[in-house]
């Protein structure tokens, strides 16, 4: 027996999916799976986060529902993905933000957003909110800013690598190197053309069994639109401290040739991801979810949309609430990464390192004992 | 009470791979195509759903396949196994088309994985569906679609109207109403009857109750029965199909692969009195499969018992059940309701008879019994490592042979003589010309394809002239 039902019934698919194997070239979990033949708590995590949810075993297996078999790989999965973001999140003690993740990360947001707002005013005085100069470290000096910002991110860094490390432990990654340069490398590849959310090469399943690659578009959107903004911040902080050129920059500055597109990609990745979202077949999906799903989604079009308008207003009486909410909707973001849908990424990259290390090893990973039920 | 009517130039009755490529190959021809499939959306396509590739010849390697498998070869590898029983000029003439269904399937949107895992060494005779025949099926289907074919699901043929050889229109069963669809041709791809447990009966008796099918319950040789009741001749033995051994605890229908066991070579097999009744060694799996179905089928109570030991347990594909395990050969005989003084007196005598040798399961090794009333010839080792397990079977019925003569046209032949005008079948429904006995994996397929085509393109230029 294992730790949860979501478990167990993951348990019993891949016995049924281990006999069966006729979805072994559709992505890297099937060969994963083939490698063992039982499976431990951490094995099953290890599964659930290489499996990209593009639903082709689902719609190309003749033992799905209404088959009294019931397989339902991709859903199930999906649950067991879910389950261990909570699992292995640091420390034990917000492991609970998990279970109305939407709700939490909405009140943190509206939070973080009020604060910088009313910081701002009461800082300064109100008026700076409707000032026209265009400069941003009047409202908030920039070394302030930078250690606010700083001390958030280090926060959400060491969060998120506590979980991964607790994960990395549990699907027993050590025992066949898996942090290697080559299975980074391989995982690093996997990862920038999200090689297994192609449905086996036509796309992935979403309202019908007509495959379209939409998903894999967005999710590029977003993913690559979320590391521009990244880097536009990055360059950013390099041109203040290194260079002494303080914001504003110029449209030709790095900062600005990495932020509008990566902003463009932050509001049209996760709209297209949302909507695509809303159709997907139900059979498909963890539900339960959907709340922790739209909240990461709705995180990063708010990102993105807010640095857009940012930028757009900088020069009006209404920079300063732009400012705020930008910088109250990053913070926000900072803050509740380590413990929303954000942490799907490392998971999946640690799994798809893990899996390189296995095809290197020709053997799978040895899960620690006290990870067995 | 008004009648419902439909017309279109080709019906295809049946939505397997033999079906869909019918109707592709019609509606490319410009023909309108209507394609009745008796199952609901989910289990469409038969047989199909359960595949997992298919066996064409090639004169070079490919993608996806290790090396050349030449018409030649291909025409010996059947004639080993249907044993003469098959339609030379016939299978010849499918055996060459199959050189190029590759290419033309795959342009039909069917995708091919390379060879992976699995128990089965057909890396390079045999192409491999990506995501299996369910995924094949997927794809056959979106391509009908986008071309225009109309598919209507749910809709078992009741009756056929045939004047004179000739096709006219089928009733069909849609909605709860009869709906009369008169079409200038027919392709019947229907399948066989493997699921039809009285019609199983007329060749196995009363033991048929005991067998389980492996595919859809769908498969009622329904349409079979009203063409040869038309005067279409029949081909292929009526008693006869193809059995294997698979898990007793399968349910009735639909278990498909996962259900099926290859460890007979690695124990011994013992019916419910507990007692061996074949050389279990006899050859490797995959050759002897098809054997194994009709000895249990003969065995008292349609069942039989397969034992072995600790050493061997992983040495052998996984399937969905979990072995039934005991610390002792007693304690198994108990759980398995086995006599167990029998079962203990039977592996007792199986272990002393056991002579030394070297163990190899890849090849023919010299690990046999001496002194049995039935040896072990191969692969014989001691049950003597605990824990011990055992697989219940029975047989799990995949196809039937019996079917519609056709020419190489695909053409129905008539029991009086002469050609059908308008009447062509492909897949199960006709394999048994081809193959009248025995098989080898992934022909059933090339059958489907090959005659699907060919009585697809042969129905479109029949009812667009």
């Amino acid at each position: 027996m294992h730790a949860t039902d979501h478990l167990n019934e993951a348990d019993r698919l891949m016995t049924v999916c281990n006999s069966c194997r006729y979805c072994e070239g559709l992505c890297a979990v099937f060969p994963a799976m083939e490698l063992r033949r039982s499976f431990a708590d951490g094995d099953l995590n290890y599964l659930a986060n290489l499996c990209h949810a593009c639903g082709a075993c689902y719609v190309d297996c003749q033992f799905s529902p209404p088959h009294e078999f019931q397989v339902n790989v991709p859903q199930t999965m999906a649950k067991v993905r879910t389950d261990s973001y909570r699992h292995y999140a640091w420390p034990k003690a917000f492991q609970p933000m998990f279970e109305r993740n939407g709700l939490a990360i909405a009140i943190v947001a509206a939070l973080s957003v009020a604060g910088f707002i009313l910081g701002f005013a009461l800082w300064h005085d109100p008026s700076v909110l409707t000032g026209t100069s265009g400069e941003f470290y009047r409202l908030m000096p920039h070394n302030v800013m930078a250690g606010l910002f700083g001390a958030v991110a280090l926060y959400a860094l060491l969060a998120i690598v506590m979980g991964f490390l607790n994960f990395w432990r549990d699907i027993g990654a050590g025992s066949v190197s898996a942090a290697s340069g080559l299975s980074i490398w391989q995982a690093v590849k996997d990862v920038a053309s999200l090689r297994y959310l192609d449905g086996g090469g036509v796309g992935c399943y979403n309202a019908d069994e007509k495959p379209t690659d939409n998903r894999r578009l967005y999710h590029h959107l977003t993913f690559y639109g979320f590391l521009l903004c990244f880097a536009a911040t990055s360059t950013g902080t390099i041109y203040h401290y290194v260079f002494d050129w303080p914001a504003p920059y110029g449209w030709t500055s790095l900062p600005k040739l990495f932020g509008i597109p990566g902003g463009i990609g932050l509001v049209v990745g996760p709209v297209g991801l949302f909507l695509a979202k809303l159709k997907r077949q139900d059979d498909l999906v963890d539900k339960a979810k959907f709340g922790m799903e739209t909240a990461f989604l709705a995180m990063m079009f708010a990102t993105g949309l807010t640095g857009l308008v940012l930028m757009v207003l900088r020069e009006t009486s209404a920079m300063g609430i732009a400012l705020a909410v930008h910088l109250g909707v990053v913070f926000a973001l900072f803050l509740t990464m380590p413990y929303g849908k954000f942490v799907h990424g490392f998971y999946r990259f640690g799994a798809l390192m893990l899996y390189a290390a296995e095809r290197k090893a020709d053997r799978p990973a040895t899960v620690p004992t006290t990870a067995k039920a | 009470m008004k009648c419902e009517r439909l017309d279109t130039d080709v019906l295809v009755v049946g939505g397997g791979n033999a079906a869909l490529c019918a109707a592709i190959a019609a509606r490319r021809k410009g023909a309108r195509v209507l394609v009745v499939e008796a199952a609901p959306k989910f289990y469409r396509g038969g047989n199909t759903r359960h595949t997992r590739n298919m066996r064409c010849a090639h004169d070079t390697a490919t993608e996806t396949l290790t090396g050349p498998y030449t018409e030649e070869e291909f025409w010996d590898d059947l004639l080993r196994v249907t044993e003469g029983n098959t339609d030379e000029a016939l299978a010849k003439h499918m055996i060459a088309a199959s050189k190029e269904m590759l290419t033309w399937i795959t342009e039909q949107g069917v995708r091919f994985q390379p060879s992976l895992g699995g128990t089965l060494s057909l890396g390079r005779t045999n192409s491999f569906f990506l995501g299996g025949g369910r995924a094949m099926l997927n794809a056959l289907y979106l391509t009908a679609e986008k071309l225009g074919v109309d598919v209507l699901y749910d809709a078992p043929v009741t009756a056929l109207e045939i004047d004179g050889g000739s096709f006219r229109a089928a009733i069909a069963r849609i909605g709860g109403r009869d709906v009369r669809i008169a079409a200038k041709s027919l392709v019947a791809a229907a399948g066989g009857f493997e699921a039809n447990i009285d019609w199983l009966k007329e060749g196995w008796g009363e033991r048929a109750e005991n067998f389980l099918i492996r595919g859809t319950p769908c498969n009622r040789g329904d349409v079979l029965k009203m063409l040869l009741a038309n005067g279409v001749e029949a081909i292929g033995d009526p008693t006869q199909c193809h059995a294997v051994a698979i898990d007793a605890r399968a349910p009735k229908f639909d278990g498909g692969i996962i259900t099926r066991l290859d460890c007979v070579v690695f124990g011994i097999v013992v019916n419910r009195h507990a007692e061996r009744f074949y050389d279990e060694g006899e050859d490797f799996w995959p050759k002897r499969y098809a054997i194994w179905g009709r000895l249990v089928a003969a065995q008292p109570d349609q069942i039989a018992y397969i034992i072995f030991d600790a050493k061997s347990l992983k040495l052998f594909m996984p399937s969905l059940f979990p072995p039934i395990s005991a610390d002792s050969i007693g304690e198994l005989a108990h759980k398995l309701d086995l006599p167990v003084e029998a079962l203990e007196t039977t592996v007792g005598t199986f272990n002393a008879a056991v002579q030394p040798g070297s163990f190899d399961h890849t090849v023919f090794d010299d690990c046999r019994t001496r002194g049995l009333a039935i040896e072990k010839t191969h692969w014989a080792r001691r049950l003597e490592d605990p824990p011990f397990y055992a697989y219940p079977v029975r047989p799990g019925i995949t196809f039937t042979y019996l079917g519609t003569r056709v020419d190489r046209e695909a053409r129905m032949q008539l029991a009086a003589g002469g050609a059908t005008g308008n009447m062509f079948s492909a897949g199960e429904i006709m394999a048994g010309n081809v193959l009248g006995k025995g098989y080898a994996a992934g022909v059933g397929m090339t059958i489907g394809s090959v005659f699907g085509r060919i009585a697809g393109e042969g129905a479109a230029n029949h009812a667009c002239n």
